[in-house]
C-alpha cells in the first residue's frame, strides 16, 4: 500500500466500501468521518498506513442486513436527508457522539454537527434526528425517548 | 487532491526518529496527528520525501501535574486535555483556550505537539504557550535542550525548530489557586480558526491590586503576541471597569492587523479590543 493512500480512499478504491464518502478532502466537510478505536476521525486526513492494527468502523459496519439502526430510522423519520452526500458522515459522527455522551444535549448536538458541512436540510431536521436517537444508546432501564433538550 | 508521493517511516524509539530526521537533508517531516500537515499534503504546500510518523514512540502522550506546573507530552490531543478533569485546576485557561480548538472528529486526532510545530497565527495552543511563558522542550541530532515560547514562533508556519528536531513536551509555569484570568474567542463557527482570540491572568495583592499580568492575542498578526502595553495598564491596578476601558483601547492600539479575505484590519483592531475587555471582566467577576 503506498503511503500516500489516506485512510478514506483505502476504505472507498481498495476495500470497496463506498459508504464512506469524500467531500473536500482536506478536512473541512465531515462526510469521510469514520471511528477508529472508538473515536470519530476525519478519514481524509489520516493515511491508511496510520489505521495499521486499528479497528475502523465504516457506515457499512453501523448497520445489519436485516433492518436500519435505531439512528438511521431516526434520520429517516424527521426526513434529515436529501441528497444524501453527507449523511454516512452524520451518522458515523452521531454514533460515536451518541455512544460517548448519549445524555448530550441540543446544544452539544449542535457543536459536534457543525464540523459535518449539509448543503441541503439546514441542520434542523439532523439535530432532532440525533436527539430523537439518544433512547437507543441509553444504559439498559433507561428511556428518555421523550425527552427534548 | 490526492497527496504528492513520499516515503514513511514508523519508528519506535526518538534517536530513531531523529535520525531519519537528520539523514533525509531536511526534506523529512515529522507527522503527529496530522490534522494540520495532511491537509498541507493536500494542497502541496508542503512536499516531503519522508514522512516520520511519531505515534510508536512511547512517553510523548501524558499529562504531568506538578508544583512545577503543566506538562503536556507532544502527543497529547486536545480530546485528552478537554478530558482530564485535573486541568479544571491545574491549568484552566489552557482547558479554556482548548475547548476552541477544531471540531469533535479533528479533536480526537489533532495534538499539542503538531499545533506548537505548525505555528498557525491564529492557533489556541501557541497562544497559550505565549501567553504562559511556556517552555518547549525538543530533542534533535545535537540533543535534547528547551526553547522559550517567545524563541519559538517567528512567522506564519515558522518556528525555531531545526529539520532534524522533534517537540517532546511543553511544559507551563505552575497556576496559583487565586490567579484571575479569562479566554475570549471570535470565530463564525464554534472549531473555525480564531478571527481573533484574547487570554488574559493576572494575581492580586493582598489590596486587590493587579500583578504579574500577562495579555496574549492570537489571529492579528503573523506569529501570537503578548501585549505589554496593556500588561502596564494593568499592573500595579484594582481591575475596574475604568481600567478595563482603558485595557480594551490599549489592546487595539498595540496591534497591527493587516487586511484578509476574513476581515479587514479595522475590524480586527476592533475585535482585539473587544475581546481582551470582555476577557478581562470575566477575570474580574
Amino acid at each position: 500500500m503506498e503511503p500516500r493512500l489516506t485512510l478514506a480512499d483505502c476504505l472507498r478504491h481498495h476495500l470497496r466500501l463506498t459508504g464512506t464518502h469524500v467531500g473536500c478532502e482536506h478536512g473541512v466537510c465531515g462526510a469521510c468521518t469514520v471511528i477508529v478505536d472508538g473515536a470519530a476521525v476525519r478519514s481524509c486526513l489520516m493515511l491508511a498506513v496510520q489505521a495499521e492494527g486499528a479497528e475502523v468502523v465504516t457506515v457499512e459496519g453501523l448497520s445489519n442486513d436485516a433492518d436500519l439502526t435505531p439512528l438511521q430510522k431516526s434520520f429517516r423519520r424527521h426526513h434529515a436527508l436529501q441528497c444524501g452526500f453527507c449523511t454516512p458522515g452524520m451518522i458515523t459522527t452521531a454514533h460515536a457522539l451518541l455512544s460517548e455522551e448519549p445524555d448530550c444535549d441540543a446544544a452539544r448536538v449542535r457543536e459536534v454537527l457543525s464540523g459535518n458541512l449539509c448543503r441541503c436540510t439546514g441542520y434542523i431536521p439532523i439535530v432532532e434526528a440525533v436527539l430523537d436517537a439518544r433512547a437507543a444508546y441509553q444504559p439498559k432501564g433507561r428511556d428518555r425517548s421523550g425527552d427534548r433538550a | 487532491m490526492k497527496l504528492p508521493p513520499f516515503d514513511y517511516a514508523c519508528p519506535t524509539t526518538l534517536p530513531e526518529a531523529v535520525q531519519l530526521l537528520a539523514t533525509s537533508n531536511g526534506d523529512a517531516k515529522a507527522i503527529a496527528g496530522g490534522q494540520s500537515l495532511v491537509p498541507m499534503l493536500a494542497f502541496r504546500l508542503a512536499q516531503p520525501s519522508l514522512l516520520v510518523d511519531l505515534r510508536k514512540l512511547p512517553d510523548l502522550r501524558g499529562i504531568r501535574i506538578s508544583a512545577k506546573g503543566v506538562t503536556l507530552g507532544a502527543m497529547v490531543r486536545w480530546r485528552d486535555i478537554e478530558d482530564d478533569e485535573r486541568l479544571d485546576t491545574a491549568h484552566p485557561l489552557l482547558k479554556a483556550a482548548i475547548a476552541h480548538v477544531a471540531h469533535y472528529q479533528v479533536r480526537n486526532r489533532g495534538t499539542v505537539g503538531g499545533s506548537l510545530a505548525h505555528a498557525d497565527p491564529a492557533a489556541e495552543m501557541p497562544g497559550i504557550a505565549m501567553t504562559c511563558d511556556a517552555e518547549i522542550a525538543v530533542v534533535g541530532k545535537s540533543g535534547a535542550h528547551v526553547i522559550q515560547a517567545a524563541d519559538f514562533f517567528q512567522g506564519a508556519l515558522t518556528t525555531a525548530l531545526t529539520p532534524d528536531e522533534i517537540i517532546v513536551e511543553i511544559r507551563l509555569p505552575a497556576w496559583p489557586a487565586g490567579r484571575r484570568w479569562g479566554f475570549e474567542e471570535f470565530a463564525r463557527r464554534r472549531g473555525d480558526f480564531a478571527m481573533a482570540a484574547a487570554a488574559v491572568f493576572y494575581d492580586q495583592d493582598a489590596n486587590g491590586k493587579a500583578h504579574n499580568a500577562h495579555v496574549g492575542v492570537i489571529g492579528v498578526a503573523d506569529r501570537p503576541l503578548r501585549l505589554p502595553a496593556v500588561e502596564d495598564v494593568l499592573n500595579g491596578r484594582a481591575i475596574d471597569a475604568t481600567i478595563i476601558a482603558k485595557a480594551e483601547a490599549a489592546a487595539s492600539a498595540a496591534v497591527d492587523p493587516q487586511d484578509d479575505i476574513h476581515a479587514s484590519a479595522a475590524y480586527r483592531r476592533a475585535l482585539v479590543g473587544t475581546l481582551v475587555e470582555r476577557a478581562l471582566k470575566r477575570a474580574a467577576a
